[in-house]
């Protein structure tokens, strides 16, 4: 019998056999030592023991092919200095606010196209999902329905709940692709939209407006009061505090390894400098004429929606499954997670998603017509999550991706729009954009998995 | 159904049972595709705690044999007896609720999650509609310490970080972890190098010493002399030759497996056989 550590035995120079997924054998020889290499994709924050050791750990991880969301997170600072450069206005409270504004339907949007990618498929009609959402919505509170806005809601997001069942079960029962199901999707639905307001006797135009004393219309134009909007801003803070330090300890606790304290804290101190850059921004009196000023609900509405979303793909056995069957949807089956479900719950998610964007659409402009550009829409939703950092190829991506992808695209409209730059030009600039990303996230996984 | 000779993985390593119960045994298990006879009248048993190892050239039935036993196949005629009681299994989902796991060359996990969520994947564990990680990193470490496998450092990587044998190694602590009473492995050393396929021989020797029977599907033969204790050949989907693995060796194996016989005696009862680890 071999010894019982045969595993380590000497004999076998097994650590050195073992090709790590990292470049640094390659490309740094300086670098930590060989028998650390094959811990570079794991989460630095369960591995390091001091500041130093995480910054290491996630600087190797980030070289390594996981990228994580770093790199989009500098793009996004570069974009946002070089608008500022050009116009100072970009950065004044007033367009800032209204940037955050634009960029909630994207976000959605890219949290929607999320939904479809981590299980590597597709969903087209997210763009006129929204605008079918957001027009049933209009009609259900306006005259003469005359729903409670609440009620509108429900039910408008709801449909686009059971649209998105249909092409799920369409995609899982038949056997067709998503492509193709939701490309018939982007079609039907905007023969819907259109024939939603031609229903209605009271679109003129094919223009529902939505009243501005509706909730509908207050979601995205009223704010926060100032105060209020501070104490929640400590409240999400000092919550988000506990919520690391316990699970740390908890870690601890159960002899498990946690993230070193110094990090934990940075991580809640870089939260709490963001909040308050928001809630500041915010704050400021922006008004031209009369005071305006106050966090928007469309923000923490938005935020919360991502949090859900945040805890249901990471934290919870549907969110896992979606994530594997992205990955290796054999291996899934073979675990009994029932695949096919899994499936159209993601589609339904997709269109529910994006019946969600549909609210916001119609608060944003008051109003839903026609002209919904369900097909923009629908590819900003690819790029918005793409450039995020989710995978097409599936088993990749997180909302915080559809966040920071959402956030790119309406900087980039907005700046280019400051700057007098034509539709022509804005297209064009979202275009290399979206390449940037798509390629810098290519090579820097390649780089990763070319060592394997 | 029947625990009464189960062998629970246990600390103490050693031949839990060879009191002549086989964990399971094939009786004349047929199996046809149309016209090909892919399988006829199969009959070998693998007992608790050793590796029985299941030989054979390309086309010989192995594969067939291994998804009748999973369950994937249901054969045509002969019976299937699991802890001495026939069984029927209708998928691969009875053939695990039994104790059964296979695991196949592509070892079905998942590159982007990491060894823990490939560990419990299908069987998290949930507190309050939240997935209970810390408790299952707790026991995915402790399932890997008994297998000792001490070259994976962090047990929150992604499996596609991994090197082939540690991919195997955490294919088979899955299998462990899902209290398998019989793990099946379809070529685990197929794509892997010299010193990887020295890492998964041992664990399959740590494996058996747990008391888990292992059918080991392979044809190469370095590693069927390594580790097994029982040899079964198939030849052209019949059942040739089986017995003490040192009974045979390498020249009869080949015989076996390319002509159905040899000229060399060797035992083709399956005697209860419990000496054969020792090395």
């Amino acid at each position: 019998m071999m010894p019982d550590d045969e595993f380590s035995n000497p004999g076998v120079p097994s650590e050195i056999e073992e090709p790590p997924l990292s470049t640094e054998l390659e490309e740094d020889q300086t670098a930590a030592p060989e028998s650390d290499l094959d811990l570079t994709a794991a989460d630095p924050a369960v591995l390091a023991d001091s500041l130093g050791d995480y910054v290491n750990a996630q600087w190797r991880r980030i070289r390594s092919g996981e990228s994580g969301a770093l790199p989009i997170v500098a793009g996004l600072i570069v974009i946002i200095i070089f608008f500022q450069l050009e116009r100072s206005k970009f950065g004044s409270a007033l367009n800032l606010v209204n940037l955050f504004q634009q960029s909630s339907i994207y976000v959605l949007l890219g949290a929607a196209q999320l939904f479809a990618l981590i299980l590597s498929e597709i969903d087209l009609s997210v763009g006129f999902v929204l605008g079918v959402g957001g027009m049933i919505i209009a009609e259900l509170i306006a005259p003469p329905v005359n729903f409670p806005w609440w009620l509108g809601i429900l039910c408008g997001v709801g449909i686009t709940a059971v649209i998105g069942y249909i092409q799920g079960t369409l995609i899982t029962r038949l056997h067709v692709p998503s492509f193709v199901v939701t490309l018939a999707g982007l079609l039907f639905f905007e023969g819907v939209l259109i024939e939603l307001a031609t229903i209605d006797k009271q679109a003129v135009g094919g223009v529902i407006s939505v009243s501005n004393s509706s909730v509908v219309y207050k979601l995205v134009n009223n704010n926060i009061p100032v105060g209020a909007s501070w104490i929640i801003l400590v409240v999400v803070v000092a919550l988000f505090a506990f919520a690391s330090l316990r699970r740390a300890a908890q870690r601890r606790a159960q002899g498990l390894s946690a993230p070193p304290l110094s990090v934990t804290l940075l991580t809640i101190a870089a939260a709490a400098i963001g909040g308050i850059a928001l809630v500041y921004i915010c704050s400021v009196n922006r008004g031209l004429l009369i005071s305006l000023k106050g966090v928007p609900y469309v923000i923490p509405f938005v935020g919360l929606v991502l949090f859900a979303y945040s805890v249901m793909l990471g934290r919870t056995r549907l969110g896992r499954y979606m994530y594997a069957i992205g990955a290796n949807p054999e291996a899934a089956r073979r675990a009994g997670i029932n695949v096919n479900r899994v499936r159209r719950i993601a589609f339904v998610f997709a269109a529910m998603t994006a019946g969600i964007g549909g609210l916001v659409y119609a608060s944003f402009l008051g109003s839903v017509s026609t002209g919904v550009d369900g097909g923009d829409y629908t590819l900003y939703s690819v790029a918005a999550a793409v450039i995020g950092g989710a995978s097409l190829f599936g088993g990749r991506g997180k909302p915080l991706h559809a966040l920071l992808g959402g956030l790119v695209i309406g900087v980039v409209y907005n700046g280019l729009a400051l700057m007098g730059i034509s539709a022509a030009g804005q297209y064009i600039a979202t275009a290399i954009v979206l390449l940037v990303a798509a390629a810098v996230d290519a090579l820097v996984r390649r780089r990763g998995a070319n060592v394997v | 159904m029947s625990t009464s000779n189960s062998p629970a993985p246990a600390a103490e390593p050693g031949h839990s049972s060879s009191n002549g119960a086989p964990l399971l045994e094939l009786r004349g298990i047929t199996k046809r595709f149309g016209p090909v006879q892919a399988l006829t009248r199969i009959n070998f048993e693998i007992p608790p705690g050793q590796v029985t190892a299941l030989a054979g050239d390309n086309g010989a039935g192995k594969s067939v044999t291994i998804k009748t036993i999973a369950g994937l196949w249901p054969p045509d005629e002969g019976e299937i007896l699991w802890q001495g009681k026939p069984v029927h299994f209708h998928g691969p989902r009875d053939s695990e609720a039994a104790g059964i796991t296979t695991i196949y060359q592509d070892l079905a996990l998942c590159d982007n999650l990491d060894i823990v969520q490939n560990m419990f994947l299908g069987h998290e564990r949930v507190t309050h509609l939240l997935l209970d990680e810390g408790s299952m990193e707790l026991s995915a470490k402790e399932t890997l310490k008994e297998l000792h496998v001490v070259t994976i450092r962090s047990i929150r990587q992604p499996v596609a970080s991994l090197s082939g044998g540690q991919r195997q190694s955490v294919a088979v602590a899955k299998a462990v972890m899902s209290k398998a009473k019989l793990v099946i492995m379809d070529e685990p050393t197929a794509a892997l190098g010299v010193s990887q396929t020295r890492q998964v021989l041992d664990l399959i020797k740590r494996l058996a010493s747990q008391g888990v029977a292992v059918m080991l599907v392979s044809h190469n033969l370095n590693d069927v002399f390594e580790v097994a204790d029982r040899v079964v050949i198939l030849y052209l989907g019949e059942m040739v030759a089986q017995g003490a693995a040192s009974d045979f060796d390498p020249a009869s194996v080949v015989d076996y497996m390319t002509t159905g016989r040899s000229s060399r005696a060797v035992g083709h009862s399956p005697v209860p056989h419990s000496a054969g680890r020792d090395e």
